[in-house]
């Protein structure tokens, strides 16, 4: 097991199995999110916050889902130093523009702008509603941070631009994680690509769509 | 019709004493090259001027020069085997390139490929990778015994597909991570698709994957830059099928 882990496609086994399950995390919580369009009163979000907020969940699958974070986090910094450290001496020119796309080439870059995001998207709503505990209005803390006066603006647009990164690391990561196990071959491969690209699309849409919704029409 | 010629190029290439000295670009002009002269002959118009000029010629891997071998290499304008698709560097020929280009030339750059001389690199560690399980240790029989088993069209297709790999290892030059997955997958992809190969599949993928990581390749990430670059157009579907190879014979561990 130790030589399984150790290994390169075992550590890119769990990157891949790491990376679904985040994948997976994404769905339940752009439709937990889309509720914030759906009831401009809030009982419709707060019902979800609240379900969300249940002991079992908060305590049985959060600590899951950190895990998942931390582990996809920590096997993409190994790899990509093990990376690094494979070609000791650069090219002067290189030119794969035609060979690969930006973003299969960016994965670490995205994954970390990601992961910027993210600190600041749990600052905003995971440390007042969990941690510190002194809210009971999720909805209106939620629409405040999109519609405040003068920085309503700058968090719409910082959350656009968080969910446009985080569909440039779904493009490739997707399908990526299926070739990673070996769940593809010439055919599936195309299908793959095309199922992660309209995924992307929707969960990137999606957080787009909602920001802008609260911003200019909540 | 007589071949378009290309009065002036610049060529701008890596020289490099030995393995232990730290090299550098060296800038050469060449005149009159025929667009119908391919660039590893281009390459010998230049030595026969560095040599007229007293100069030390510049070391290159050839061999066939008709794209089977899998000696030739070079890194030519950014890109492995040059500009043009599903071809070697000794198919590569100069009507590619424009009047006054100035054109860059490295040797493969990757951590388990050290450079020997000026372009020239170690290309070994493919061997020992081949050596650790790229091939059948049993009597599989003669020509007769090969074609009294039966394989469908689709399976010997897709062995030949894999088998067309010539080891030149444009895959892990062109690879940002210098990752050989294409190669060790066409490797062992060749052998896993038929019956003879089949026996040793599991022992196979083990053993060459743990090769390829002791060399010091890097880890795939899945960009598919491999196949683009690669001459024969060895499909990163390969790929997966090592992953699978790899990780049902480490479950069954």
């Amino acid at each position: 097991m130790s030589s399984f882990l150790s290994s390169s496609i075992g550590k890119k086994l769990i990157m891949s199995l790491s990376g679904l399950f985040l994948v997976l995390f994404l769905l339940v919580h752009l439709i937990l999110n889309s509720f914030l369009m759906f009831d401009s009163t809030g009982e419709l979000f707060n019902a979800g916050a609240h379900f969300m907020a249940m002991p079992v969940i908060r305590f049985g699958l959060q600590p899951v889902l950190f895990g998942g974070f931390i582990v996809h986090i920590i096997y993409a910094i190994i790899l990509t130093l093990q990376n690094q450290k494979a070609r000791p001496q650069k090219y002067a020119s290189q030119n794969l523009g035609n060979s690969s796309t930006w973003s299969s080439r960016n994965m670490f870059v995205l994954g970390g702008l990601v992961l910027v995001f993210i600190a600041m998207h749990l600052m905003h709503f995971f440390v007042p509603i969990q941690i510190q505990g002194n809210v009971h209005d999720d909805y209106q803390l939620v629409k405040n941070l999109f519609t405040n006066g003068s920085t309503g603006l700058v968090y719409t647009g910082l959350y656009v631009v968080g969910a446009i990164l985080l569909g440039l690391h779904l493009a490739h990561g997707f399908w990526s994680a299926f070739q990673s196990i070996g769940m593809s071959n010439i055919i599936w491969r195309a299908r793959l690509e095309r199922a992660g690209y309209i995924y992307a699309i929707i969960i990137s849409g999606g957080f787009i769509i909602i920001p802008l919704y609260l911003h200019f029409f909540a | 019709m007589a071949d378009k010629v290309i009065k002036e190029l610049t060529i701008k290439v890596w020289r490099q004493k030995n393995a232990k000295t730290a090299g550098k670009f060296e800038t050469y002009k060449i005149n009159d090259i025929s667009g119908g002269t391919s660039f590893l002959e281009m390459l010998d118009i230049l030595n026969e001027q560095l040599i007229n000029d007293g100069q030390e010629p510049i070391a290159f891997d050839h061999d066939c020069r008709e794209g089977i071998c899998g000696m030739c290499s070079l890194f030519i304008n950014g890109r492995a085997h040059g500009p043009d698709d599903d071809i070697t560097t000794c198919q590569l020929h100069m009507r590619k390139f424009k009047e006054g280009e100035t054109i860059t030339i490295e040797p493969w750059r990757a951590g388990a490929f050290p450079v020997i001389k000026d372009l020239i690199v170690d290309r070994t560690a493919f061997e020992k990778v081949l050596q650790a399980g790229g091939y059948i240790s049993v009597n599989t029989g003669g020509v007769p015994d090969g074609n009294a088993i039966p394989i469908s069209q689709d399976d010997a297709e897709e062995a030949m597909d894999a088998a067309a790999c010539i080891g030149c290892g444009a895959c892990v030059a062109t690879c940002k991570n210098s990752s050989a997955m294409l190669f060790v997958s066409a490797k062992v992809s060749h052998l896993a698709k038929l019956p003879q190969g089949r026996v040793e599949a599991s022992r196979r993928a083990k053993n060459m994957v743990a090769k390829m990581d002791e060399l010091g390749f890097g880890n795939c990430t899945n960009t598919g830059a491999c196949e683009v670059e690669c001459p024969k157009g060895i499909s990163i579907a390969n790929i997966a099928r090592l992953n699978r190879e790899f990780l049902a014979a480490k479950i069954k561990d």
